[in-house]
């Protein structure tokens, strides 16, 4: 018999029948649901359009996060966060108010688990892929009708293996290997499809390394990206004090994939993608006398706790470069509270970082950092697409925590190994 | 009813299509669309005249997941959305909000050709240089939920979420 991919798995899981192939359109149930302060007024007018109402909304796997602009800059977006806390608190769903953090990191630290199926109003929903979940964004429309009635319906995506070979260099990181797999891929290079990693460099990568490489399948398109569920993972969620949840999920080894990419880790070097687009990657050895304005560490395809250290270990008694802006803002409050507790906060302080509250922040341009015509920005976030920084004058460059603390101390994006 | 093509190129963003930096005119819809593809293309959203046709290339739509991308494209009068292809969650937000995105050969439509779309027998015919553009149906469950108007008359109409 076939043997089934990560993704034909999980979905088959949540079908009546147990068991799916690719291409196949199926009626999935669905384990959670989220929306967030961009989406969730939209989606509440949507499900105020249907006659069941909230009436099948499942309170406890239910979630609303306000985390796009916190704390709101301006009263219209306050008003479209009172709106969401308002819907979730009357209809007693959970509620992650402003602080608590960016909704692909909460979902990873206290609900994502390994065979779950999830709904987000948010394109890195694909984040709790590196827990094994198949998750995927939608739009508020989708969602409503998901949180309603608990289903969706879904193709079965084709499955790309990506299988990266080899072990972390120093001063490489996961950023630079999803930067490295998009350089390969393009844009649209897995439109549809699930980006099932593989290899030497997954299997010894820990979770919070995972979650920043499915964070980005969407950036190659993909409706999702997926990681095998195995002690790393069981490690993680005991971590996070529900180990219970845990169970063991690999693809089979005959299993189908449409096409596979393959690099070696060991080779690399950390990489950087230059504006305007996540795919437009080089060396960082090919990077040179980039003068930056800005840095931000930040969003969610990093800053958990481990990138948090790696940043202090690489500004430990120095400052940042003069003149520059550095923003830094850990991607949940749970982070932030590590961060305090273990002395980081301070010494991102006296670098000459402004330390912001747990949120989406610079990536999304809504506020807090939003840069000056003609401007360089380094970010550790996923997307430098025209404007998304909230100005459309400003130039942005993808790299690695790591790579963004090393660029701000120099003022010019710099390789994290000379601190390493 | 015959109309304009407005051509973009490859890759064009939620970001370029309704940038975050306007979030807090999300539940305005109205007003947000006064920003529609304005980083893209200035006069786009003060010249667009309804019935026009939004012409992509490759990837039209990627990036977030955001439903308002599609919602004042929609809502500024646009027909329909051509592209040679389509970001996945760009592609159903247009369908479940009724409005047509339309897989086909845009390299055939240069901008401001004047264009007609039947969608029933799946053809974009370009007025200007006297060409029909054919195209394949889309999924049955995609089309059901269009010629409905969306997926919220979709679901209202079955009582459920069932498959076409």
């Amino acid at each position: 018999m076939q043997g089934k991919t990560l993704a034909e798995k999980i979905i088959g899981w949540h079908t009546g029948e147990g068991r799916v192939s690719t291409g196949e359109v199926v009626i999935v149930k669905v384990d959670y649901t989220f929306s967030h302060d961009a989406a969730g007024p939209l989606l509440i007018n949507q499900i105020g359009k249907l006659k069941g109402g909230t009436a099948g909304l499942d309170k406890d796997h239910t979630i609303f996060f306000i985390d796009h602009a916190v704390p709101s800059p301006t009263k219209d977006l306050s008003n479209d966060q009172a709106i969401v806390r308002n819907y979730a608190m009357g209809n007693g769903l959970v509620l992650s108010d402003a602080g608590n953090g960016i909704c692909h990191q909460v979902m990873a630290e206290d609900y994502a688990a390994p065979g779950n199926l999830i709904l987000g109003t948010d394109s890195h929903t694909c984040t709790s892929g590196g827990l094994c979940a198949f998750a995927t964004g939608m739009g508020a429309t989708d969602i409503a009708i998901a949180m309603s009635l608990r289903k969706t319906w879904l193709r079965v995506p084709e499955s790309l293996k990506v299988e990266i070979t080899g072990h972390l260099p120093r001063g490489v990181f996961a950023k630079d290997l999803i930067l490295k797999a998009l350089s390969l891929l393009g844009t649209d290079g897995a439109t549809y499809k699930s980006l099932e990693f593989h290899g030497s460099a997954i299997d010894e990568l820990d979770v919070y390394g995972r979650l920043t490489l499915t964070n980005m399948a969407v950036e190659a398109g993909a409706k999702t990206g997926l990681i095998q569920s195995d002690e790393r993972t069981r490690q993680y969620l005991r971590d996070f004090s529900r180990e219970e949840q845990w169970k063991e999920i690999y693809p089979d080894e005959n299993a189908s994939y449409e096409s596979e990419i393959c690099f070696n880790a060991s080779e690399l070097e950390p990489q950087v993608a230059l504006p305007n687009s996540p795919d437009n990657v080089k060396p960082i050895s090919e990077v040179k006398d980039v003068k930056v304005n800005e840095v931000f560490i930040g969003s969610c395809t990093n800053t958990r706790i481990e990138d948090m250290r790696t940043v202090a270990q690489i500004f430990k008694n120095k400052e940042k470069a003069k003149g520059l802006k550095l923003i830094v803002t850990p991607s949940s409050q749970k982070v932030y509270l590590k961060c305090v507790k273990e002395g980081i906060v301070e010494m991102l302080m006296r670098a000459g970082a402004i330390v912001t509250p747990a949120g989406c922040g610079v990536c999304f341009g809504a506020l807090g950092g939003i840069p000056a015509d003609g401007d360089v920005i380094f970010s550790s976030s996923n997307r430098n697409f025209p404007g998304r920084t909230g100005n459309p004058k400003a130039q942005t460059y993808l790299g690695s925590p790591a790579t963004a603390a090393a660029t701000a101390i120099n003022g010019y994006v710099s390789d994290p190994r000379e601190y390493l | 009813m015959s109309s304009r093509a407005w051509k973009f190129k490859d890759n064009i963003s939620t970001d370029e299509i309704t940038p975050g930096r306007y979030v807090g005119l999300r539940s305005n819809i109205p007003e947000l669309a006064k920003h529609t593809l304005e980083d893209a293309r200035k006069e786009f959203p003060s010249e667009v005249k309804s019935g026009d046709f939004v012409v992509g290339g490759k990837n039209f739509g990627m990036g977030s997941s955001r439903e308002h991308a599609p919602l004042v494209i929609k809502t500024c009068g646009v027909r329909a959305v051509l592209a040679q292809s389509f970001a996945r969650i760009f592609y159903r937000n247009a369908i479940n909000i009724g409005l047509p995105a339309v897989i086909c050969d845009t390299t055939k439509i240069d901008e401001g050709d004047i264009l007609d779309l039947d969608l029933t027998k799946g053809v974009v015919t370009n007025l200007t240089k006297n060409v029909e553009i054919v195209f394949p149906r889309m999924s049955k469950t995609m089309e059901a939920i269009l010629l409905e108007g969306g997926l919220i008359p979709y679901v209202e109409k079955h009582g459920d979420l069932l498959l076409a």
